[in-house]
């Protein structure tokens, strides 16, 4: 790891205008448990499921992982400004990895962060469920970013075939064709925060849940792979 | 001392070929890659700053490949011709980063001494974002220096600079190659090199066009043969006249008009044209060069 790699992927995200992007959506989702409690008048026990798993899990969490991970690796090998970080004695292995390491921290802490927070809102008396969900999420999260990494540097429009993965295949087609929950990075966060609070089950699923970490690891395995692979293979194309 | 070497280094994209078996040695001094809009030149430099592999042939730093290898990067200080999309930065922050990639032992006094020598230190606290383009340029240059790298390789460095920071630019460059530095700049501009480097080496569509002094590169230049187009009162007999001329090696009566004269020797050619037209009693209404271009230049330069 690097630390000046490090600082200066998250002086990128956050220095630029649109780092108020990046906490929108927290936002949003922490506001939106908010404004259940108070509409309900605190009888929120069938919130739980739809606002924290169901829009938190599944469309937040993901959201702010694609956001962060794009922009953290993103734009610098677009515009080929990277070969500023580049050109020094550093492993490019390295450079992913201290880069990939701010995308990680940084969707945990505002993606599941956000989590833990609507869910100690909406079900105070329950932390230990809002953990679980953190939990989970912490996971899904970084086997988000990892999953993101791999298809941006298959594609080059990562951030549109990032969110296909998140709206149709996970959305859409996941919940009509069960098998497809074994590539489902949000059914993985679902099976580990389900199995680590009793209360959470019903959410949990039916995948094996050695498979879901299993799978989650091999993600974050498979995704610093190719970051730094596709790093130390960048070519600094002329105009013609 | 360093010494960059490039042995029949190819590169193709597909069936588009960027660079042609190009040999070529770059050793301490300052040398201008000369070559027109698309000829490679970027290509080259991508090679021998190890961010293109190359399709064939190899390029050496010392010896070294630099294709795949990060520790040549503690010998070379590359200015790309990308600007640096670190506009969120100061110019001192951007510098420091860089002098604490190259893990150096007091990276904030390699930063000062860096921006001292661009003459930067005092907008260095500003953000890179409100820098004027001669500004980043130097920022840039800061940031390739900052390690105190043998060899100094920069893309199109004086594009866009204004003649004032341009001039200094020049100054900077001619001492760091004074200081025995390899000094390597492309540019498309035949004056920029001129007034710099000693040692050119002119790459046009992709081939090694010629190497050498600089001298000997301008004399080729100029003395090329040219072609003019001459509109006068009587063309057919200028035509006549001018065929006995020695600086002239060929005319052709145009079909709209005109007398299209091939000129071997320049100078003798503008002394003797007013001298026979005045002799012939023949008007002469317009002398043209007809490919003053820098590529027909370069062009004469390839079949050379």
């Amino acid at each position: 790891m690097n630390a000046t790699i490090s600082r200066l992927a998250l002086q990128s995200l956050f220095g630029q205008k649109r780092w108020w992007v990046l906490i929108a959506l927290p936002l949003l989702q922490i506001g939106l448990a908010v404004l259940v409690r108070v509409l309900s008048g605190g009888e929120t026990g069938g919130a739980f499921e739809p606002v924290l798993v169901v829009f938190g899990l599944g469309l937040v969490l993901p959201l702010v992982a694609l956001l962060v991970t794009t922009g953290v690796l993103g734009p610098e090998i677009d515009d080929g400004s990277i070969v500023y970080l580049l050109s020094k004695p550093i492993s490019r292995y390295v450079v992913a990895l201290s880069k990939l390491l701010v995308a990680v921290v940084v969707t945990v802490v505002l993606g599941a962060g956000s989590l833990v927070v609507a869910g100690l809102i909406l079900e105070p008396s329950e932390p230990g469920q809002a953990l679980a969900v953190g939990i989970g999420a912490a996971v899904a999260g970084t086997a988000y970013c990892a999953a993101f990494v791999m298809l941006s540097a298959i594609s080059r429009h990562g951030m549109v075939v990032g969110l296909i993965y998140v709206l149709v295949f996970e959305g859409l087609l996941a919940s009509w064709l069960a098998g497809l929950r074994y590539l489902s990075v949000s059914a993985f966060g679902r099976r580990i925060a389900g199995s680590l609070d009793s209360a959470l089950e019903p959410i949990a699923g039916n995948l094996p849940l050695g498979y879901a970490w299993i799978a989650s690891l091999v993600v974050l395995a498979a995704g610093c792979y190719v970051a730094g692979r596709r790093l130390s293979r960048f070519q600094l194309r002329g105009d013609e | 001392m360093s010494v960059l070497e490039l042995a029949n280094t190819s590169r193709w994209y597909g069936n588009v070929v960027a660079v042609n078996d190009v040999s070529m040695r770059i050793g301490p001094g300052v040398t201008g890659l000369l070559g027109p809009n698309g000829a490679g030149k970027t290509t080259l430099i991508a090679m021998m700053s190890g961010f293109l592999a190359p399709s064939a042939g190899t390029v050496t730093l010392d010896g070294d490949p630099v294709w795949a290898n990060v520790s040549i990067y503690r010998s070379i200080g590359l200015v790309p011709e990308r600007e640096a999309s670190f506009g969120y930065l100061s110019g001192r922050q951007f510098v420091r980063a860089n002098a604490e990639l190259h893990k150096l032992s007091a990276p904030g006094a390699a930063t000062d001494r860096a921006l001292d020598i661009v003459e930067m230190a005092e907008p260095a606290d500003r953000l890179i974002s409100t820098y004027s383009k001669g500004m980043r340029q130097r920022i840039k240059l800061a940031a390739a220096l900052v390690h105190d790298p043998s060899v100094l390789l920069l893309d199109e460095p004086f594009n866009g600079v204004d003649p004032r920071q341009r001039m200094h630019l020049m100054e900077l460059l001619t001492r760091m190659g004074g200081e025995g530095r390899t000094v390597l700049f492309s540019s498309h501009i035949l004056e920029e090199v001129e007034q710099i480097a000693r040692h050119i080496e002119v790459v046009v569509s992709g081939r090694h066009a010629a190497s050498g002094d600089f001298g000997a590169i301008r004399r080729l230049m100029t003395d090329r043969p040219n072609v003019y187009l001459v509109r006068s009162s009587d063309d057919r007999r200028l035509a006549t006249v001018l065929m006995g001329a020695d600086s002239v090696s060929g005319v052709q009566l145009e079909p709209r008009g005109g007398v299209q004269v091939q000129v071997t020797d320049f100078g003798a050619f503008a002394l003797a044209i007013p001298r026979l037209a005045q002799e012939h009693r023949i008007s002469l209404r317009e002398v043209t060069p007809t490919d003053e271009s820098l590529e027909s230049v370069f062009a004469y330069l390839v079949s050379a």
